[in-house]
């Protein structure tokens, strides 16, 4: 059967959560979450070990060759981010039980695991696919699940933000088709592989650089790249906390593989970054995300408003790497996808265990928390410190492959810009440590307990796991190194 | 509507074929223009005129919303296992040509039950649709 573990990879997310729907019991719905979410991460365990050992594996649907039936394909970039997605999915799904049950009316509760199943489906659907239009399927079903999880936010400005939401994804996703179509009426092929090898000799066409304006805008869109990042903040706000914590974790990390994907498989680093401005913009609007997005998070009285501040300044970090297009700077970019992933899902994990206890997320709120709920709040400061960047966390290890990067070239302004954004981190991090810790306990916070075992173990797990990987590196920058040789054509 | 003896009349006669039209799409896909997302477009809009003639709780008790409700589910179920039966029997997955005695049956019978599925969740979504806008102002 583990011939099939590139299919079954989709299929067994996608099938329980079509057993959910037609099930309607919500203890039931969780169990199967919980059994398909632990079966996920496992099968993308697998095959990146496979992956590591035998190099990149290729699955055909229906038996058809490629290029013209669709191909599943494995290699190091997209097995590290499918283990990532999958292996996010599996510590949260635990973690779902009683907080979605505390959030969601009884009768939607079937809904919401149906959806966040669904939305696990197309994540890992963008990634394993090897077809440029599967992606598109795949992105409109992780998108149409994404707005139904926002929606169910107890808050009523849950709607108006999915709703937003809902207006700049399809405005993404329509970009995305649009491009795609562009590079498939000049290479006559769908298949990313093929695509690559027919695209050398019309690179330089009206329509492919029209194309590649489109793709970049559209999936810069679903990432939240500066200045596009406008629906984010609403969304992870006044989405559930189980919803917040799985998008911000994963849904951004995926566009912007699938940015990496476009660029360096489909044109290469050596027409993407040498005949097109792709850097300068990208280290313009890169810079603009880590100072700005950064700076109005410090100004925010919700923490999850807070938060999703930060992950646009923290995506900012990701797509400096991605434009400065180096072995060190790429390292540096997908090694982040990893690590801001494990931090920030961290971090919104403990405001869900918080919102869980006391019902809000907002600063007065929360004063003095960290004396009754010390665990969660322990578990806010070391991820907080991650998302600094001080040493010892994971952090610290993007922000360094990210400066050398910017010294290689010579850009002592760039490191000097990396650092005054973990400054403003310092900033919006230390404000929910001081009204946690130092200030008198609020009405709400005064009689709050710890928060119970289901919350608190995914939390330490993602939290343990920051540390972990911030001393031993072998693992996520061992691999991002090999994806980034890969991507540039140096490695296997 | 339903005091109105020609309507009445007229679409109890309409009903049948509606239904016989919409088997016709949905079988006739192979050789024509048809399938199974017309075929269930088709059978929804009889649900439909049932409704807008004997009223949307009429209709409810004949279709049920809960029907309803797993037919959506239940059809992409039916496309799903397609593909799980081509792994079960030796393929890769939506594998049709492992599906019968020989490559070109296999084919005809993968794509007519992953047809099938598109009707049953194609007209499920269309009466659900219907139903919700229609009791919005309960």
């Amino acid at each position: 059967m583990t011939a099939h573990l590139p299919a079954l990879q989709v299929v067994v997310p996608l099938v329980a959560a079509l057993l959910c729907a037609l099930l309607r019991r919500s203890a039931l719905a969780w169990g199967l979450t919980l059994a398909a979410s632990w079966a996920t991460a496992a099968m993308a365990a697998l095959l990146l070990l496979r992956v590591l050992a035998e190099g990149t594996i290729s699955y055909h649907i229906g038996s058809w060759e490629p290029p013209w039936g669709i191909e599943y394909r494995i290699d190091v970039l997209n097995g590290l981010v499918l283990l990532l997605v999958a292996a996010v999915g599996a510590a949260i799904a635990p973690y779902a039980r009683r907080s979605v049950a505390a959030e969601i009316a009884e009768e939607k509760q079937v809904w919401f695991y149906t959806m966040y199943l669904l939305c696990l489906t197309g994540l890992l659907g963008i990634v394993i696919t090897g077809d440029a239009f599967n992606v598109f399927v795949f992105m409109e079903i992780s998108s149409l699940a994404t707005y139904v999880l926002i929606a169910l936010g107890r808050d009523r400005r849950a709607l108006l933000s999915a709703y937003q939401y809902l207006i700049m994804g399809t405005i993404g996703a329509t970009f995305y088709v649009i491009g795609i179509g562009f590079l498939y009426t000049m290479t006559g092929t769908l298949n990313i592989a093929d695509m690559a090898a027919r695209i050398g000799e019309v690179q330089s066409t009206r329509t492919v650089l029209a194309g590649t304006a489109f793709l970049t805008v559209g999936i810069c869109l679903k990432l939240a790249l500066f200045p596009l990042h406008v629906w984010l903040p609403n969304a992870y706000a006044y989405a559930p906390s189980v919803a917040t914590a799985f998008l911000a974790a994963t849904a951004t990390k995926v566009a912007i593989y699938l940015l990496i994907r476009i660029y360096f498989s489909i044109f290469g680093a050596a027409f993407a970054f040498e005949a097109l401005p792709i850097t300068e913009v990208f280290v313009v609007l890169s810079l603009a995300a880590i100072l700005g997005a950064s700076t109005v998070a410090a100004f925010q009285r919700n923490v999850k408003r807070m938060l999703a501040y930060s992950s646009v300044g923290q995506i900012g970090y990701i797509t400096l790497g991605i434009g400065l297009a180096s072995q060190l700077g790429l390292t540096g970019g997908i090694v982040h996808i990893v690590n801001h992933a494990l931090m920030k899902g961290a971090l919104f994990l403990a405001m869900g265990a918080v919102a869980y206890r006391i019902g809000s997320v907002r600063l007065d709120d929360m004063a003095g928390i960290g004396r009754r709920m010390p665990l969660t709040m322990a578990s806010f400061v070391v991820a907080g410190l991650s998302l600094i960047g001080s040493p010892g966390t994971v952090g610290f290890v993007s922000k360094w492959y990210l400066a050398l990067a910017a010294l290689e070239r010579g850009w002592w302004w760039l490191v000097a810009a990396i650092l005054l954004g973990s400054v403003i981190a310092l900033v919006y991090i230390g404000r929910v440590v001081e009204a946690a810790y130092f200030r008198a306990p609020a009405a709400a916070a005064a009689t709050a307990t710890e928060a119970p075992l289901s919350l608190l173990v995914p939390t330490w797990v993602l939290t343990a796991a920051c540390v972990w990987f911030g001393i031993d590196t072998e693992l996520t920058v061992g691999i991002a190194a090999r994806a980034a040789a890969f991507l540039l054509g140096a490695g296997p | 509507m339903k005091h109105d003896l020609i309507l009445r009349v007229g679409v109890k006669l309409l009903l049948p074929f509606m239904l016989l039209f919409a088997l016709y799409v949905q079988f006739h896909g192979d050789f024509g223009p048809g399938g199974g997302f017309q075929a269930g477009v088709i059978a929804a809009a009889m649900v439909i005129l049932y409704a807008v003639i004997w009223g949307v709780p009429a209709a409810r008790r004949v279709v049920p919303m809960g029907l309803v409700e797993r037919m959506i589910p239940a059809g992409v179920l039916i496309y799903a296992g397609t593909g799980v039966m081509g792994l079960a029997l030796g393929g890769n997955y939506l594998d049709y040509f492992v599906l019968l005695h020989d490559p070109a049956h296999g084919q005809e019978w993968g794509i007519f039950a992953v047809e099938a599925g598109v009707f049953v969740t194609v007209s499920g979504t269309m009466t659900a649709i219907f139903y919700t806008f229609a009791e919005r102002e309960r």
